[in-house]
């Protein structure tokens, strides 16, 4: 405790004894996840900067768009005023930067409705398809990943690591296309080619137009995560932990589920996260081919009405979503190891990700540097 | 054919006698054994033969017994199978690899003849097995109690949670660790290497095993560090009656804890004898060729490298695998593999010249040049160096100087900053800062603020040879590469010099046109020294290069140096061996902590160590020399401490 009458000369030390407690009680990783949180903050801003500008720089005039090439000059002149897109840039920045801050995006230029609400219905689109995905593709990946890694160098594994590469090499529309082909025009008829959503109900509600959605993006994320499970999950059986447990009588099984399995997932999260960051982003391909009304679809379709409002929204809500996704990634691979955890100093910003892109390369891992 | 009567394995069910003294059934069969058979062994290999995929042998015909309460030791070098025989004895082989013959009883188990789930109950009981590596054989997400529980869990089932903390906290006692519960929150990464070495040690003895594998256990460790845990595993192998096998690469290790040595070269066992015989009358010249390789810390010795190296599984030769590293071989050693023969006691050794004469012989050195210190005209003047490793300090004011054509050496265990000072020497150091003067001119701490002309002079050998050289480089680019960056001379003249310098390091011009990955260990330090030599240095600076080596290969490496010394080189040389500093430097420096805490002519520090420290590390460093019978050395009179 400081009182009055302990001098300047002694309130230092107490200071720094005061700290010191603190930093006792807190959790070693605060430091680097408060620097995290900041830097998130920051590129989100930053990608505002970007995209307000962007925006602007778009080569025609969004009031032109909205009213045809055969308006009059004066009609133009009066709705720009009307939009404010005569104002200095930075005054419609901050003005449009404070309507964020308060949840107003504004209202989409081509329909008039509110941002915010044209977003939220689209994005609970996307989301349904992002989590119908993820339920498809994280299992189906973590267990052949897993059951591939036991069972390496087989003709099971050689035949299953051949058509991963052939669904990685082939483009994700190809493989929408070859699905609907297959089970929507010319092998069989029994799901719809176009995911034609009734506005008035929820995506899963209708799940009929999910499946071939999930399917084509599902088929093209899981690749890349098996192979990373795969690769990670032969590197925790090569490891001497794993030897030495075998050695001490321990059965197979719970080598592999307590020994192997959580030292293979830890490089999977950079996978799961990189996975969502893709289609929380906008399968912007998928939801083409099958006419899917998703954010992706959505903002192609703003790009092409050059609708800023609505640009600026969906641009700014990915960016957001994106820092979080890293954020959490990045929090659950440190809380998940007891190196990162309980070390005093993480050095690497991202710690893992370096590790799980070079399992995804090479099959090796790179070091951790605490 | 060899000498032991190698008995076909016969494949019996036997139950599983666990824990207690199990009078076995093989206390009566004549077990022609390699080692002193007792009535009771506790541990019986015959005939052992494993093969890697094609067919290749890597350990053939391996046979020997271990009596309870008797510690034996594995020793050869990378290749010889040491590992595999090791692993072998827990029915265990690695990827790829089989045993395809032979048997091995265990408190007369038959091991290879259990099937799956009965063998799992046998391994971590029966017998325990002690990893090299402990950082890496610790499962970096468990915590140290989860270890210790899951082998408690697995072996004995019906202990509760409460008991089986007792068990463990009681074999933490008597391993060395802190017998608390808070130690087992721990996890492994939050312990120190002697630590987690106890932690497997623990693991091993806490089911009270009757044979114990460990397999180079301290390779990892500080001598200090490592003098403690071999005490600890000689105490609890006696307090415990368990058998041991020891592997090791290293004959000094050996000789601090081991019974009986067992030398294995390709696979085979080339002799096999009670300790003090192996020491005192080497029989198998592979035998007398590594004691004679082996740097001592007690006593200056002429090393005497054996010539060529080790075969790999698959390129052994036919006849005796040593027959083409061997002074006395006949035409008869390549024609049939020569069987064990007793030539002692209970000494026995695998050569049909033995009669030949010793192969090699240990002869001492003559005593260190005398140190002639005239002031002034040291090559390397060291007055202060410091350097920071982050926020941490790991130089503190380190000082030393270098003699034209002398050879210093630095000292210290892992973290007293020795290789900071050799790569701050280097101008590879980026926080360090200090006064160096180098020819009476001052010399930069960066490699790229000196001169060129300075910087060719100064040359550094790094310490593992498998990564130093580019591998996508042949070893006549690296070295033409070097050459042209220092000289400008044409493509000819520096393939020239290329081949020159091959030709000092005792390599064959041919080599210019090898990449490293066709090169052994041995070799491609050679070339990552002609690296060095080819741009003509004035001082060599090698940072452990002799560590990654096997001790027949470094004898070599060493005896190079010397000679290079003796034309005129310097060399600054960083090890943690203090055998390796006998027997090359004539000044030593010691670190401790980033701080000089001794330095002075070898002889005195290593004969009189002047500090405590020093006089730690000397004791604690294996030697082949009872410590009785080590020759009363003159008292020190030079002493440059400060």
């Amino acid at each position: 405790m400081t009182t009055l009458s302990i001098g300047p000369q002694h309130l230092l030390p107490q200071l720094r004894r005061t700290a010191a407690a603190l930093r006792a009680r807190a959790p070693a990783w605060l430091p680097w996840f408060i620097g995290r949180l900041l830097s998130g903050v920051g590129v989100v801003l930053v990608i505002s900067f970007i995209v307000f500008g962007a925006t602007q720089a778009l080569p025609s005039d969004p009031a032109r768009m909205i009213l045809g090439p055969e308006a009059p000059e004066h009609t133009i002149e009066t709705l720009r005023r009307q939009l404010g897109l005569d104002r200095p840039l930075v005054l419609q920045y901050v003005d449009w930067a404070g309507q964020v801050v308060s949840g107003n995006l504004g209202r989409s230029i081509d329909s008039n409705v509110p941002v915010a609400e044209l977003m939220a219905g689209r994005f609970a689109n996307s989301l349904t398809l992002t989590l119908a995905v993820a339920a498809v593709a994280f299992p189906l990946a973590l267990v052949l990943g897993i059951a591939l890694a036991l069972r390496r160098d087989s003709l099971f594994d050689r035949a299953v690591l051949s058509s991963v590469v052939l669904f990685k090499a082939v483009p994700g529309f190809v493989i929408g296309i070859c699905l609907v082909m297959i089970f929507s025009t010319s092998v069989f008829n029994i799901l719809p080619a176009a995911s034609l959503l009734d506005p008035a109900l929820p995506a899963w509600r209708q799940p009929q137009y999910l499946i071939l959605p999930t399917a084509t993006l599902a088929l093209s994320v899981a690749t890349y995560l098996l192979r990373l499970v795969r690769a990670s999950m032969i590197e925790a059986m090569d490891s001497e932990y794993v030897t030495a447990a075998r050695l001490r009588g321990v059965p197979e099984r719970r080598i592999i589920w307590r020994h192997a399995v959580p030292n293979a997932l830890i490089p999977a999260i950079q996978g799961v996260a990189m996975t969502f960051r893709v289609l929380f982003g906008g399968a912007v391909l998928a939801e083409v081919i099958f006419s899917y009304p998703g954010i992706g679809n959505t903002l192609n379709a703003a790009i092409e009405m050059r609708d800023l409002p609505l640009i600026q929204g969906i641009v700014l809500v990915v960016t957001v979503g994106v820092v979080a996704i890293n954020l959490a990634a990045d929090l659950i691979t440190v809380l998940l190891t007891p190196r990162l955890r309980t070390a005093t100093r993480i050095r690497a910003r991202s710690p893992g990700l370096r590790n799980a892109a070079s399992l995804w390369r090479t099959g090796k891992s790179w070091r951790v540097s605490v | 054919m060899s000498a032991i009567a190698v008995d076909r394995p016969v494949f019996r069910q036997t139950d599983l006698h666990y824990g207690g003294a199990v009078d076995h059934a093989g206390a009566g069969r004549a077990c022609d054994g390699v080692v002193p058979q007792a009535a009771s062994a506790r541990l019986s290999v015959r005939g052992l033969r494993v093969q890697i995929a094609g067919g290749v042998d890597v350990v053939s015909d391996v046979s020997f017994d271990v009596a309870a309460g008797r510690i034996v030791g594995l020793v050869g070098e990378s290749g010889s199978g040491k590992t595999t025989v090791a692993s072998a004895l827990l029915g265990h082989v690695r990827h790829g690899a089989r045993i395809v013959e032979g048997r091995i009883e265990v408190a007369g188990t038959d091991l290879l003849s259990l099937p799956e789930s009965a063998l799992r109950a046998v391994r971590g009981r029966v017998v325990a097995h002690v990893a090299q590596d402990p950082a890496t054989t610790l499962n970096p997400l468990l915590r140290i109690g989860t270890h210790m529980h899951e082998v408690l869990e697995v072996h004995e089932p019906a202990l509760g949670r409460r008991e089986r903390e007792a068990r463990i906290l009681e074999v933490f006692a008597e391993v060395g660790l802190p017998a608390e519960s808070g130690f087992l929150k721990r996890f492994p990464h939050q312990l120190s290497g002697g630590q987690q070495q106890r932690v497997l040690l623990a693991q091993a003895f806490v089911l009270k095993p009757q044979l114990i594998v460990l397999d180079e256990p301290t390779t990892a460790l500080d001598v200090s560090t490592q003098a403690k845990v071999l005490t600890t595993i000689r105490t609890l192998c006696g307090q415990h009656g368990v058998a041991a096998v020891y592997v090791s690469h290293d004959l000094a290790v050996v000789r601090e804890l081991v019974d009986d040595v067992i030398v294995l070269y390709a696979g085979r066992i080339v002799e096999a004898a009670p300790l003090t015989a192996l020491f005192a009358a080497p029989a198998h010249p592979y035998s007398q060729g590594l004691l004679a390789a082996i740097p001592d810390v007690a006593e200056r010795r002429a090393l005497q490298p054996i010539p060529g190296q080790a075969p790999a599984p698959g390129t052994r030769p036919a006849g005796c695998a040593f027959a083409p590293r061997c002074p006395l071989r006949s035409d008869a050693c390549a024609m049939q593999v020569p069987g064990l023969v007793r030539v002692g006691a209970q000494q026995r050794a695998a050569c049909l010249r033995l009669d030949a004469g010793p192969a090699f012989r240990i002869e001492p050195a003559g005593a260190a040049r005398a140190v002639v210190r005239s002031s002034g005209d040291a090559l390397l003047e060291v007055a202060q160096i410091d350097a920071w490793y982050g926020e941490r300090q790991v130089l503190h004011n380190v000082a030393l100087s270098l003699d034209a054509g002398e050879c210093v050496a630095v000292v210290g265990e892992s973290g007293s900053g020795k290789t900071t000072l050799a790569r701050a020497l280097a101008g590879l150091g980026e926080h360090a800062n200090g006064t160096v003067r180098y020819r009476g001119k001052a010399l930069s701490l960066r490699a790229r603020e000196r001169s060129p002309d300075v910087r060719h002079q100064i040359q550094y050998i790094f310490q593992n040879p498998y990564r130093a050289l580019n591998p996508r480089h042949t070893v006549g680019d690296t070295l033409i590469t070097a050459v042209r960056h220092f000289f400008a001379v044409d493509r000819a003249e520096a393939r020239r010099r290329a081949e020159a310098v091959l030709a000092r390091v005792s390599l064959q011009p041919t080599l210019l046109d090898a990449y490293p990955r066709e090169l052994s260990g041995g070799e491609r330090q050679r070339v990552a020294i002609a690296r060095a030599l080819v741009c003509e240095p004035q001082l060599l600076i090698c940072d452990e290069i002799t560590s990654a080596l096997d001790v027949s290969v470094q004898a070599t490496i060493l005896a190079l140096l010397r000679e290079l010394q003796a034309g005129g080189l310097s060399i600054l040389f960083v090890t943690h061996d203090l055998g390796v500093v006998r027997a090359l430097a004539d000044r030593v420096v010691v670190l401790r902590d980033g701080r000089v805490v001794e330095h002075g002519a070898v002889d005195d520090v290593l004969d009189h160590p002047f500090a405590a420290y020093t006089r730690q590390l000397v004791d604690h460093s294996p030697s082949l020399i009872e410590r009785a019978q080590r020759p009363d050395k003159a008292p020190r009179i030079v002493r440059y401490a400060r």
